[in-house]
């Protein structure tokens, strides 16, 4: 195999060693262009990871639906009707849309966004209280900095404990202050802390600042009877949230006697299309930056083409002898091509630990920043897809330079000036 | 071993042709020493390089050690003058980044040589051709004789049928000409089969034979008695 032929390498470095510092600029374009390629890859994936990181722990397949009033007056109901669901409902819903994994039922103290004070102690905090099961976790994750989150045997007892949030934990007790196992009281009802959350930095639902407390026992404490504010849904991955969506509307305005005409009756808001939109806009990214890293690179790989065309010129009669000596024309095209493929992967693998070694710098400068970028690297299919290319163009517009010097005849490279 | 029989060549000048070699009849014989002269523009490098398969013929047949040679593509014309010919120029024609011994291994190279005989081999040419010493060297460090000597090396070393050098002395001075001159008799004492082409009587005489050009045919062919090169160094 000529690939293991130690003496066609050694032409072939022998010759690109003798002229260093055109050797050199040769491979700058490509250079450049890896890095351009590189820099970019890893920025656009940085993004998407910035972006996933914002997003994590919010189930991406998932809706929130609420209640709101009547636009359009309805069998014998006139318009602007207070809509109110029953906590009945999530059982109906659930049970006629089998795509749906998890419906967590959700009630607000106070009308929607409005505070309650919370107090402690003489302390107070205007706080957000929700009335939740358990399964919300799974649709907007909490990051527990102590305790725990609400259980199945809070909602089972009725249990008078709740979540508080860090806000929450700062307005009400002192820094490093224990908390857990602590009572705090809303409305006259007393509930102990079980768990603190923190904020997940990142897409907020609830607010910074919001007590959580079992479903259950807020119907009692706070006599809600059989009231639900809204429901947060994760559906099935396979399945599209907006159909999911029409359906519940329609069961729901069924129920309730809405208009099917009316848009504005119950409020809904469908986190996947946050998602699709925000992951069609980084793919985008991502095929732009390797479309602009591709050409780029060609530009390069043909900058050597170019220098290799004027190296063949100047070494006519280098080439000339050789072929008197017996080198056929393919193996002086080989060695034209291998020429620029070795320039090529030299300059791209120069271009390629630079850029590697900036996009750490970045990850490093950025890190714990506000900037959405998140882990700015190259992936190992990335890489070797761009590498690839990179050999395959560098053959290819190799094979031109290869050509014009099999076109040197050995008599008219020879010919005395 | 060369046989060649009214051998045509002419070049295209724009509309017209410049009929250059018009009939060549020529033979040589396996262990000959040959001098090829004539005026500048006779023919000489022509017939030269049409025997080298450097070129190609127009009209006549031309036979090397029996084997035809005609139609040849790039591809065999290589193998060919790999196998059966070794070239010396007036120019040397080292390749100037590679060293002494490099340069004489490059056509065992292309004859898939293994490394180590090859290295073998290109030593023992230099050594013939006495630039042991030498062999680390870039031809920018060697002087014009050393320079001619590695080149015959180089010809020599694939073991060539017959060895062709235009004008192989034709930029060295007298002496060192001569010592060339006693390098190529050398190998030819050892039967190899040799074409010189010159312009000087005295290098002509050193060969066994000299065959004059005019105007693009033989106008003479005669035997002459070796003057020995040795004698003048
Ligand atoms: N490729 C070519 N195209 C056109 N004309 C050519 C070509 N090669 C040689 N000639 C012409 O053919 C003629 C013979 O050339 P050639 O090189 O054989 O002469 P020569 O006898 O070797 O001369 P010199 O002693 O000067 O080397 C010259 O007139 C030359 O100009
Ligand atoms: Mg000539």
């Amino acid at each position: 195999m000529w690939i293991f032929d130690r003496d066609l390498w050694g032409e072939i470095f022998n010759t690109l060693g003798k002229n260093m510092l055109r050797t050199f600029l040769t491979m700058i374009g490509v250079i450049l262009a890896m890095l351009i390629l590189i820099l970019l890859l890893g920025g656009s994936n940085g993004l998407s990871n910035g972006f996933n990181k914002i997003f994590e722990g919010t189930a991406s397949n998932s809706l929130f639906v609420w209640s709101q009033r009547t636009s359009e007056p309805y069998k014998g109901f006139e318009r602007g009707r207070r809509i109110r669901f029953k906590i009945e409902d999530a059982e109906i819903i659930k049970k006629q849309i089998p795509e749906i994994e998890v419906l967590a039922p959700r009630i607000e103290l106070g009308s929607h966004r409005d505070v309650v004070t919370v107090y402690r102690r003489g302390r107070k905090s205007g706080s957000a209280v929700y009335g939740d099961y358990p399964e919300i976790d799974n649709i907007t994750k909490k990051k527990l900095v102590e305790g725990r989150f609400l259980n199945q045997s809070d909602i089972d007892d009725s249990k008078k404990v709740c979540v508080i949030g860090e806000e929450t934990y700062k307005l009400l007790f002192d820094k490093g202050e224990k908390a857990v196992g602590e009572d705090i009281r809303i409305n006259g009802v007393f509930f102990r802390i079980v768990g603190i959350y923190k904020p997940n930095n990142n897409i907020n639902i609830d607010g910074e600042n919001a007590v959580f407390i079992p479903f259950s026992t807020f119907q009692k404490a706070f006599n809600s009877g059989d009231r639900m504010g809204w429901m947060a849904i994760a559906v099935d991955p396979d399945t599209k949230v907006a159909v999911v969506e029409s359906k519940i509307k329609k069961i729901l305005k069924a129920k309730y006697d809405i208009s099917p005409k009316d848009e504005r009756a119950i409020g809904s808001f469908d986190m996947s299309e946050v998602f699709n939109s925000i992951s069609a806009f980084t793919t985008v990214l991502k095929g732009f930056s390797f479309f602009v890293g591709i050409f780029t690179l060609l530009a390069g790989v043909i900058a050597i083409s170019n220098i290799l065309l004027i190296t063949v010129k100047e070494r006519t009669k280098e080439i000339g002898v050789r072929r008197a000596l017996g080198a056929t024309p393919k193996v002086v095209r080989r060695q034209i091509v291998l020429e620029a493929i070795v320039l090529t992967t030299f300059a791209g693998l120069i271009g390629f630990t630079i850029s590697v070694g900036a996009l750490a710098l970045i990850e490093i400068a950025l890190s714990g920043g506000d900037v959405p970028i998140d882990n700015p690297m190259i992936n190992i299919p990335q890489f070797t897809v761009s590498f690839l290319l990179m050999v395959a163009l560098s053959t290819l517009i190799g094979l031109i330079p290869a050509n014009r010097a099999v076109k040197i005849k050995p008599i008219d490279a020879l010919r005395e000036e | 071993m060369i046989e060649i029989k009214n051998l045509h060549k002419s070049y295209k000048m724009g509309s017209n042709a410049l009929h250059v070699l018009k009939g060549i009849d020529f033979s040589v014989k396996e262990g000959e020493l040959v001098a090829i002269m004539g005026s500048s523009g006779s023919g000489k490098s022509t017939l030269l390089n049409i025997i080298g398969m450097l070129d190609t013929l127009d009209e006549g047949s031309y036979t090397l050690d029996g084997v035809p040679i005609k139609d040849l593509n790039e591809t065999k014309a290589a193998n060919y003058r790999n196998k059966f010919l070794g070239f010396v120029f007036q120019s040397f024609n080292l390749i100037n980044y590679k060293n002494a011994m490099e340069n004489v291994a490059l056509p065992l190279y292309y004859q898939k040589v293994g490394r180590k005989e090859r290295q073998e081999k290109a030593m023992k040419y230099l050594e013939q051709v006495g630039l042991k010493e030498w062999a680390t060297h870039l031809p920018s460090e060697l002087s014009g004789g050393q320079k001619q000597r590695v080149a015959i090396a180089r010809a020599m070393a694939a073991e060539p049928k017959v060895l062709l050098a235009d004008e192989p002395t034709g930029a060295l001075d007298s002496t060192t000409s001569y010592e060339v001159m006693d390098l190529i008799q050398k190998i030819n004492d050892e039967g190899n089969t040799i074409l010189v082409v010159t312009h000087e009587e005295d290098i002509a005489h050193m060969c066994k034979r000299i065959v004059h050009l005019k105007d693009g045919v033989i106008v003479e062919d005669k035997k002459v008695k070796q003057v020995r090169a040795k004698n003048y160094v």
